[in-house]
């Protein structure tokens, strides 16, 4: 026997840390194939624009020279000299303190309100739901039914019934512009929360609320508090993410209803700020510095609302 | 105890008032006549003749229904420089396009994620949950500037590649296939020699038609819908939904043909829901982020 065959299989105890991780890593050859394409993509549209973002806000850059290294400059400027950036935190910030948990607690309300409903009938029901998320620009009939002359649904509605003598324009008037884009904000915000809040309350095992039934659990609250929440965590989980995101981004409403830039600026957000510096001025360490804010706001509220997710029931 | 049980079409539920039941019926009765309530509108308004449009004040319905919006509509489209069938042929190549990359990748990431335990998946799982925490216009002007440097602006790719690696859709897919796809059978599969692709393609994929299906609907409905870019700028390379909101943008003289433009544009996705509502749901089943 020539020592060829004897060959050293080394086991998992005999080799390092190191070791074990290249070897798996060598085994694993196709996962790796597997992820590739996927990843670098993302890596290269998603992570690494990110990263760059934070690099590129600490600069002065016009896409023509060089970006100059300014450090703190922009996050300066948008702080203590940008007025028309705090007017755009302020309402990105009142928009995602309402729209947020509002769409959230609506979208687990209706998925619970509905979940005791015959098959077919929920069916229905979660399409009527459902449905403004989907339709594309089905919001934009908002706009005719508040439109500022009589012709408007709300303002003929209104003067026919004698409650106002001359047709409000709903759009323009500060004061409305905010309340009316937010109505509509939720009206299109039972999104991909909503279907999976009613996939989890349809996932929840019924012997559950059985067993509660008897260890004296006395109604639907109960129930809910003690049973549903906490046995559809990883949902409320996903569905929180979902309704956060979306609501730090919000402006595209904004825009198509009442004008960019609204009226007095109201209803004006970060993601239109953000278009200026961006599309329109081609600030780009300045916009950077705007677009890595908002990130961190979005990380920020996301990571805390998931700790507080993960506390429930316990 | 005898006094909770309430009987329901024939079935014991517990804990279960009859009150609470009137009231909940009432609240969503209430809410969704306010949802559905624009839609009706839109329907309406583009059924409307031209001087019922204008009628003061406005009606709640419609008094001599006519398709004239929906007529209107295709003259002004035939009125376009670019051919409105170019408009369609955009957005119908973009969705596509973008949907079946998307697919094909995400599907193979998330069978590796899910049911292969190598170092770095779960890491790279952990990214990806990550970047639902923001939103994608946190990097667009990074994004603005590689598409310069790749020399992709206004061309398709600028649109469809970045809609190939949208995370939602890998992360329904990863988390559907880690509980409906059970590891004995692939191990069955990997013994009697099947490579890894083979046994992700033709034993885990099958398994996992609700995924697929969820992810082709919300990709092709995010493409469906986008409008203007702004990585496009030649006017024969804009998609129907930007051409539609050009005709709808004239304003009030055109509301009817708007109305009739809207009530197109929302009947594509909300069919492609009513006929794949079962799926999806099935899917979301195991959306659940677990930390």
């Amino acid at each position: 026997m020539s020592k060829n065959t004897v060959k050293q299989v080394k086991t998992r105890k005999e080799m390092t840390k190191a070791q074990w991780t290249w070897f798996l890593i060598r085994k694993n050859k196709m996962a790796y194939m597997m992820v590739a394409p996927f990843m670098i993509l993302f890596f290269i549209f998603t992570i690494i624009p990110v990263v760059l973002s934070l690099l590129l806000s600490l600069t002065s850059f016009n896409m023509l020279e060089f970006p100059k290294f300014v450090f703190m400059d922009n996050y300066i400027t948008l702080f203590l000299d940008d007025d028309l950036f705090m007017t755009a935190l302020k309402n990105t910030l009142i928009f995602a303190a309402i729209v947020g948990p509002a769409s959230y607690a609506i979208s687990f309300c209706v998925a619970w309100f509905i979940n005791e409903l015959p098959p077919k009938v929920r069916a229905i029901v979660t399409l009527i739901f459902y449905a403004p998320s989907i339709a594309g620009n089905v919001y934009l009939i908002w706009g005719v039914m508040f439109s500022g002359d009589a012709y408007g649904y709300i303002n003929g509605f209104l003067l026919d019934m004698g409650l106002i003598d001359t047709p409000i324009l709903w759009f323009q008037t500060a004061k409305y512009v905010m309340p009316l884009c937010i109505i509509v904000a939720l009206w299109t915000s039972l999104g991909t929360s909503f279907l999976s809040f009613i996939a989890g309350l349809q996932g929840i095992n019924k012997s559950l609320f059985e067993a509660g039934a008897i260890d004296g659990i006395k109604n639907r609250w109960q129930e809910l508090w003690y049973i549903t929440l906490p046995s559809m965590k990883p949902q409320l989980m996903f569905g929180a993410i979902l309704s956060i995101t979306g609501s730090f981004g919000f402006g595209g409403i904004v825009s198509a209803l009442a004008g960019n830039p609204p009226v007095d600026y109201v209803g004006y957000t970060l993601s239109h700020h953000l278009g200026e510096y961006q599309g329109n001025r081609w600030e780009v360490g300045y916009a950077a510095a705007i677009s890595f804010l908002m990130f961190l706001m979005q990380i920020g509220a996301n990571v805390l609302v998931t700790k507080m997710i993960s506390k429930l029931g316990e | 105890m005898a006094k909770r049980l309430r009987i329901r079409k024939h079935q014991v539920v517990l804990n279960r008032s009859a009150g609470g039941d009137a009231g909940i019926t009432f609240v969503l009765a209430i809410f969704g006549i306010f949802m559905a309530l624009p839609f009706y509108y839109t329907i309406i308004q583009s059924l409307k003749p031209l001087n019922e449009l204008f009628y003061y004040p406005p009606k709640f319905y419609v008094v001599h229904p006519t398709f004239d919006n929906f007529t209107d509509l295709f003259n002004l489209m035939g009125d376009s420089w670019v051919p409105f069938s170019r408009y369609i042929f955009n957005t119908v190549f973009i969705s596509v396009g973008g949907t079946f990359g998307n697919l094909v990748l995400s599907s193979i990431c998330a069978y590796a994620l899910a049911k292969i335990d190598f170092p770095g998946g779960k890491q790279c799982f952990w990214l990806i949950q990550k970047s639902l925490m923001f939103s994608a216009t946190v990097g667009g002007i990074v994004n603005f500037i590689t598409m310069s440097a790749l020399g992709w602006i206004d061309t398709y790719l600028a649109i469809i590649v970045p809609a190939w690696c949208s995370t939602l859709g890998l992360y329904l897919m990863k988390q559907f296939m880690e509980s409906n796809v059970t590891t004995e059978i692939l191990e069955s599969s990997r013994l009697d020699g099947a490579s890894e692709f083979r046994t992700f393609w033709s034993i885990a994929m099958p398994m996992v038609k609700p995924a697929w299906l969820t992810l082709i609907i919300y990709a092709f409905q995010g493409l469906w819908n986008s409008g203007s870019s702004e990585y496009i700028y030649s006017e024969q390379l804009k998609t129907l939904n930007y051409a539609i909101g050009q005709i709808t943008a004239a304003g009030i003289t055109r509301s009817g043909a708007s109305a009739a433009a809207t009530v197109i544009m929302m009947i594509v996705p909300i069919l492609v829901f009513v006929i794949s509502q079962s799926n999806i749901i099935e899917t979301m089943g195991s959306s659940g982020m677990k930390d």
